[in-house]
């Protein structure tokens, strides 16, 4: 018998060669550093593998049932959440795994940064990996669109509007975004071949260079402050290295699948506790109250153009996202050699620190959005009752004209309403009625964010509704008028 | 020696050409190569840039006697530039403003896109205090669909509207972005 497996194997092994191709690939050295207590550094490149592995098996799972046809989509989308067994934990499951594998990728990308693991000569690994990251939030982008609610529908009017502003190739561009000359069906079907075949094609491609580039330049030693590369004696110094290697396939494998199934289980915890995301509406265009929301791996980017004034906002939107991709394809041909060791490098670990700081500040804003209006404050949030208890008929009536005049979707008033504007609950401390009348009338100079309303309000409506503006102050403090004579 | 044995031109052996016959293949057999992708790349692309051209079709809104004079009306109908398979999504909303009649007597109506200039989110109509206002970014629009506030830089999207034996129409309306207007199309 265990004869009959020998020749079996053998015969094989002639034909296959695997004795000679992916044998040595196992059994290759790696640092013995790489598989000591600074291996735990090493395991989220393989976790963000693992979980492209689940996206790969959810996804084709999904696609099963899924119809990426614009009038059944969503139809689609409910029966998975609903009738398909286990369907809802299935979208769950492909939603946070996709989010894993983002943060797996990111923390990968820093952990290598940090340890100048993408110099020399590993320069061109660091490269396929920032396509990876690229592919990777290709997918989550164009992810989302399948959703086909009313996120996706506005979603692809936002991405069309900005790909728009190309000067000269606008149009052409939102057609080939959009797939004809509006929203519809032939969208929907361009994200799904996007989505399905074109980026995990490209993603696949990158990661086959990317694990060749791994095999072929070997795993990195951890750093160690002093022994900076050199180009020169790298590859001496490398071979001395492994010459008291361990194999790679063996213990220094363990801590990668430690790490991989810890995240399997969070994802899936994940998922089973939190659920599907979406769909919300029906993908109805005429549906009131559309927000949309991007995903939050580009909450940031979302922050940073509602916040950069509008001289600048086309490029915000179309310049700066292709410089940030362009430097992080710059980072290994700044500075490919010396130090490698995070102590010895202070500039660059400050870099990681202002960038994590800043696009978490930015993804922060993003999420609480507060230049976006709250379209139904003005019927929605009462006035709060502090507020008018001691008021007079007259700034009564006022207080009626701010709800009406829908003064309160950018204005809040104790914290509830917008937060467009500023919070009017003190107003009448700091401004005095001529001033009011004339930021009312007139709104921000040179059209900046409040509306002139000199139109849209009569005398009568006017000087009850700055009777109740100069109303609202703290209790014993005056009105601004007065103190200011 | 082989080399110079066929430089000498040994032409009976089958194996080895002369140099003007391989020479003459390289260059055929770029050519033809060329030539399969070029006939496979030019429909490719025609396919997928290739803009269908054909008359814009007309949507019927509604009787004139279906808008009040001076009063904004949202009206939703199907977009007929549209996929037998869009489904929900053909659906569009636009805001229509009875002007009343011009020095001729011809009635005149404001016909405006709902998606924002800014970046395309759908803008809402608030009678009370005349204006459209945007969820997205705050941009604020007065009735004429003339900007008011915030970062849209220019007003709402004009529709291209007829009347038609007392009926208002419109244009069917494409995706309208800055440099694609619906007056004036790319």
């Amino acid at each position: 018998m265990k004869n009959l497996l020998k020749s079996l194997g053998r015969w094989f092994d002639v034909r296959l060669s695997f004795s000679e191709s992916l044998l040595p690939v196992l059994r290759h050295p790696i640092p013995r550093g790489a598989a000591g207590p600074m291996g735990w550094w090493y395991v989220f490149g393989s976790a963000s593998m693992t979980l492209l592995l689940l996206q790969v098996l959810t996804g084709i799972g999904l696609a099963l049932v899924y119809v990426p046809s614009a009038d059944r989509a969503y139809e689609s989308l409910l029966w998975l959440n609903y009738e398909q067994p286990l369907g809802w934990f299935l979208r769950a499951l492909h939603y946070y795994a996709g989010s894993g594998m983002v943060v797996m990728v990111l923390a990968h990308m820093t952990q290598v940064f940090l340890h100048g693991a993408y110099k020399y000569p590993r320069e061109l690994t660091w490269c396929a990996g920032v396509v990876l990251l690229l592919c990777t939030l290709g997918m989550f982008f164009t992810g989302q669109v399948l959703r086909w609610d009313p996120d996706a529908y506005w979603g692809l009017a936002v991405g069309g509007s900005m790909a728009g502003r190309v000067p000269g190739a606008g149009p052409q561009l939102v057609r080939l975004l959009l797939g004809g000359e509006v929203i519809g069906g032939d969208s929907l079907s361009r994200f799904f071949s996007l989505h399905v075949f074109v980026i995990p094609a490209a993603l696949v491609i990158a990661l086959a260079v990317h694990l060749w580039l791994v095999l072929k330049c070997g795993v990195n030693a951890p750093p160690a402050p002093g022994r900076g590369v050199n180009p020169k004696t790298y590859h001496a110094e490398y071979e001395e290295e492994l010459k008291r290697g361990v194999p790679f396939f063996g213990d220094a494998l363990l801590k990668d699948v430690f790490f991989s199934a810890l995240a399997v289980i969070a994802v899936v915890a994940l998922a089973a506790v939190l659920g599907p995301k979406g769909p919300t509406d029906p993908p109805d265009p005429t549906l009131g109250g559309a927000n949309p929301r991007p995903e939050w791996p580009f909450l940031w980017l979302f922050a940073l153009l509602s916040l950069s004034p509008p001289d600048a906002e086309t490029f915000i939107i179309l310049v700066f996202p292709l410089l940030l991709i362009a430097a992080l394809f710059l980072v290994p041909f700044v500075s490919n050699r010396g130090e490698r060791a995070p102590s010895r490098r202070p500039v660059a670990v400050l870099s990681v620190i202002v960038i994590y700081a800043l696009f978490g500040a930015l993804t922060y804003e993003g999420a609480t959005s507060p230049w976006s209006p709250e379209m139904t404050a003005w019927s929605g949030a009462a006035i709060p009752e502090r507020l008018v208890e001691a008021s007079s008929p007259v700034e009564l009536q006022g207080a009626a004209v701010f709800q009406n005049k829908s003064c309160r979707n950018c204005h809040a008033l104790d914290r509830v309403g917008g937060r467009r504007g500023p919070d009017l609950s003190r107003v009448g401390a700091r401004l005095t009625r001529d001033q009011l009348i004339d930021q009312i009338s007139n709104g921000t100079p040179g059209g900046g964010n409040m509306p002139a309303y000199g139109k849209q309000i009569s005398p009568a409506e006017m000087s009850v509704l700055v009777a109740f503006l100069s109303s609202l102050r703290p209790e014993g403090q005056s009105a601004a008028a007065e103190s200011a004579k | 020696m082989h080399e110079t044995h066929d430089v000498v031109g040994n032409d009976s052996l089958p194996s080895s050409p002369a140099p003007g016959r391989r020479s003459f293949f390289r260059i055929l057999t770029g050519g033809l190569s060329a030539v399969a992708s070029l006939v496979v790349a030019a429909p490719l692309v025609e396919y997928l840039f290739g803009k269908r051209t054909r008359e814009i079709p007309w949507a019927p809104l509604g009787a004139l006697q279906d808008f009040p004079l001076d009063e904004t009306r949202q009206v939703t109908f199907d977009n007929p530039i549209r996929q037998p398979w869009d489904g929900l999504v053909s659906r569009v909303s636009v805001y229509v403003r009875n002007e009343g009649q011009d020095a001729a007597g011809e009635p005149r109506f404001l016909v405006l896109a709902v998606n924002c200039a800014h970046l395309g989110c759908p803008v809402s109509w608030f009678p009370q205090s005349g204006l459209f206002m945007c969820p997205c970014h705050g941009g604020v629009y007065y009735a004429d669909g003339e900007r008011a506030s915030g970062p849209p830089p220019r007003g709402l999207f004009h529709c291209v509207w007829r009347v038609r034996a007392g009926r208002l129409e419109i244009q069917a309306p494409h995706y309208p972005t800055l440099q694609d207007t619906l007056d004036e199309p790319a």
